[in-house]
């Protein structure tokens, strides 16, 4: 605990079992708020959105056995959108380790893939270290989850302990210094192409390079098209602005994504959601590739510069050598009028869908009310992919979502992290159904724990993606997505002592957001939405940017 | 691309594990391995050889390096390197002449013989898998009753320095 402390950790999520109860006794005595969740999954799902919100390690805690097991999806959606994470678990006595024993399961074994790396601390006097080093491993470099498995006899155990005031791990360098002659090169590619594009990625809200990122933009006037999860690395509202490219990416931005001849790559890791088939995107493409992590570099995509470093120290090199070569570009030029002829030509163009309850007009609501520093997380599935296309992130690095690994039930946990982090903003989960039933029972922690998010329910009544899938390429035949309507999610809010409103126009959802901004409790907003409503445009998986299927 | 790369790790436990489970995960191809503690007990050698085209073969290397408990990974040239690999090969005896005929082609490949039995013989050959390829061609006839392998072990010509 002293090391937790040490290492500025004031809050863990978490659900104690057997195996933990020395490492809870422990937390008893100490200053470290302890959160109580109904399901271990989303302690991790919890501690993932306190640490992309505050940009630290958010802890979770869970028991040997099923306790481990029921974090692994937590671990493994952290791995993939790259969230600092430390879970601590509880492990079998050293002696009944690989005997079988009673809720033993080799959680190292498990998680191996998933994690960044891991510890199984032998002995008490090593936790000290091992918990500095876990803090360093996770947050340094590109983040990600560390785990510590600890047997319970060691948890028991006294030593004498030492802690570290630094740690070195021999094969781990996570800091690079940015190439400057490759940065030069980077800019004069920009400068010598004709239809450049800056596409921004997660990378640029993990490193918090927002503001580096907008002046390069700006100093060059090159428009900006961002991945999913680099959604809000650039303000939504900004005239450079074309939003994210990708497999349900805005029209516009997909266009003039297949129409440049250079692009800027920002930490991005050209995710196959994000820029389809690998062969098509880099055909005719010039790519220069900034990225944390130098095993990016050329793993789905040939880059002709890579510079591998930070990013916002790559950037704000570039953004200062800009400044001192004197480079302005004018944004009168053949490309940004193309660029926004294009913006303005699918603003102007793309249907809508009819029913009064269409996803754009209750997104569109939501924003309006909805004050621009406010944190927004989604679930999984179609209203994710409307939340990216009509809910525009105005404030950067407040948009966040389960968008490598895809984990429904992410967002309502994570939005309660998020608000750990920040308790003075307000924290919306943009939410289907589908996805909050798997992580609903968190409505106990979000009112008993006094962290009131709004969970604004988008119900079709069914696993809609699924339903949008089997209508587009199993030829209607419907099976597995029918959800009934039901729970009533009103009295399922209300029997958790949270507030449940539903709202069936779009008046309505203005008010009940509203409502809910006033009250400061938990309270979710059930809004009955059409379920035959497709999440379009669509890149059809396998297929390239160019073959964008645009509402008929 | 048959490449050889030599990494140096952390000795210590699940090391190996979390190394081959990268190239499982990741849909790589081991051809063989050979591990072995090093001069300085703190690390050991990983000897990792592998099929792969050059775009897979850089990211087997940057993934490796990526790994924490990776001090370095090396991709061997053959040119500048050593490379062996020990096969105990266990050779059925048909007539009393082949016991002659055998140890005449393993002397010729410098190889030890072991266990000479009226029925069977076991000839350890260490060797690059070129010349121990030619060796098994040429004793097949007599039909080859169990072989092991080590995998390939390697180490890089002279001293960093002088390359």
């Amino acid at each position: 605990m002293v090391a937790l402390e040490k290492e500025g950790a004031n809050i863990v999520f978490g659900l104690p079992g057997g195996a933990n109860l020395p490492i809870y006794d422990e937390l008893y005595k100490s200053n470290i708020r302890h959160i109580l969740v109904r399901h271990e999954q989303s302690a991790s799902h919890m501690a993932d959105g306190f640490g992309r919100v505050s940009r630290r390690p958010g802890v979770c805690f869970a028991t040997s056995g099923p306790g481990a097991t029921n974090i692994v999806t937590g671990i493994a959606t952290a791995q993939a959108d790259s969230a600092p994470m430390i879970a601590i678990t509880g492990q079998v006595p050293t002696k009944m380790i690989g005997k079988d024993a009673f809720q033993e399961s080799d959680i190292i074994g498990i998680t191996n893939p998933i994690v960044k790396y891991a510890f199984q601390p032998m002995t008490a006097a090593e936790i000290p270290e091992v918990v500095k080093k876990a803090f360093y491993i996770s947050a340094t470099g590109r983040p990600g989850p560390v785990l510590i498995d600890i047997p319970k006899d060691v948890q028991q155990n006294e030593a004498e302990m030492t802690f570290p005031s630094e740690v070195k791990v021999r094969g781990y360098h996570p800091w690079v210094d940015p190439d400057m002659g490759k940065i030069e090169r980077a800019i004069e590619m920009l400068l010598s192409s004709e239809r450049p594009v800056i596409l921004a990625g997660g990378g640029v809200i993990i490193s918090g390079a927002f503001a580096e990122l907008q002046s390069i933009a700006e100093l060059l006037m090159i428009p900006v098209v961002t991945t999913f999860k680099g959604k809000g690395a650039f303000p939504e509202n900004h005239p450079l602005s074309l939003g994210p490219i990708g497999m349900h990416g805005h029209a516009e931005a997909n266009k003039i994504m297949v129409e440049a001849d250079c692009v800027l790559a920002c930490g991005s890791r050209f995710s196959d959601r994000s820029v389809g088939t690998f062969e098509e995107f880099e055909k005719n493409l010039k790519i220069i590739h900034m990225d944390v992590d130098p095993a990016e570099i050329g793993k789905n995509q040939t880059t002709q510069v890579a510079v591998v470093g930070d990013l916002k120290s790559s950037l704000r090199i570039m953004a200062k050598m800009l400044i001192q070569k004197a480079i302005k570009k004018s944004g009168d030029n053949p490309w940004l009028k193309r660029v926004n002829e294009t913006r303005e030509y699918y603003r102007q163009n793309l249907k809508l869908h009819p029913h009064p309850l269409g996803a754009a007009k209750v997104l569109r609501k939501l924003r309006e009310v909805l004050p621009a520093q406010s944190i927004v997380t989604t679930e999984v599935g179609q209203h994710q992919m409307w939340a990216s296309l009509f809910f525009d992130v105005i404030h950067p690095g407040t948009f966040f979502s389960s968008t490598g690994l895809g984990t429904m039930g992410w967002g309502f946990p994570a939005a309660i992290g998020a608000k750990a982090a920040k308790p003075e903003v307000p924290v919306v989960d943009i939410a289907g159904e589908g996805s909050f039933n798997m992580t609903e029972n968190s409505l106990a922690v979000s009112v008993l724990d006094d962290l009131p998010v709004i969970v604004f329910l988008l119900n079709n009544f069914s696993l809609g993606m699924v339903a949008q899938w089997q209508r587009t390429f199993y030829d209607r035949r419907m099976i597995g997505i029918d959800l009934k309507n039901c729970p009533d999610y009103v009295k399922l809010a209300e029997s958790y002592g949270a507030q449940g409103i539903r709202a069936e126009s779009i008046d309505e959802i203005g008010k009940a957001v509203q409502t809910a901004l006033k009250s400061n409790i938990a309270t979710v907003i059930d809004i009955p939405i059409d379920p035959q409503e497709d999440v379009l445009p669509f890149v059809a998986p396998g297929t390239s940017l160019k073959d964008m299927i645009l509402p008929s | 691309m048959w490449s050889i790369i030599s990494v140096l790790v952390e000795n210590k436990p699940g090391v190996l594990f979390k190394v081959t489970h990268l190239f499982r995960s990741r849909n790589y191809n081991i051809d063989s391995i050979a591990v072995g503690v090093t001069e300085n007990p703190e690390f050991s050698r990983m000897t990792i050889t592998t099929v792969a085209d050059e775009k897979q073969l850089s990211q087997i290397i940057k993934q490796l390096e990526k790994m924490i408990d990776t001090v370095e990974v090396k991709l061997l040239e053959e040119k500048k390197s050593i490379y062996r690999e020990l096969v105990l090969m266990k050779i059925k005896i048909n007539k009393p002449s082949d016991i002659m005929e055998i140890t005449d082609l393993a002397n010729a490949f410098k190889c030890n013989v072991h266990d000479v039995r009226k029925s069977s013989i076991i000839v350890e050959i260490t060797a690059t898998p070129d010349r121990i390829n030619a060796f098994e061609d040429l004793v097949r006839g007599y039909g080859i009753l169990d072989i092991a392998r080590t995998g390939i072990c390697a180490l890089e010509r002279g001293v960093p320095s002088e390359s």
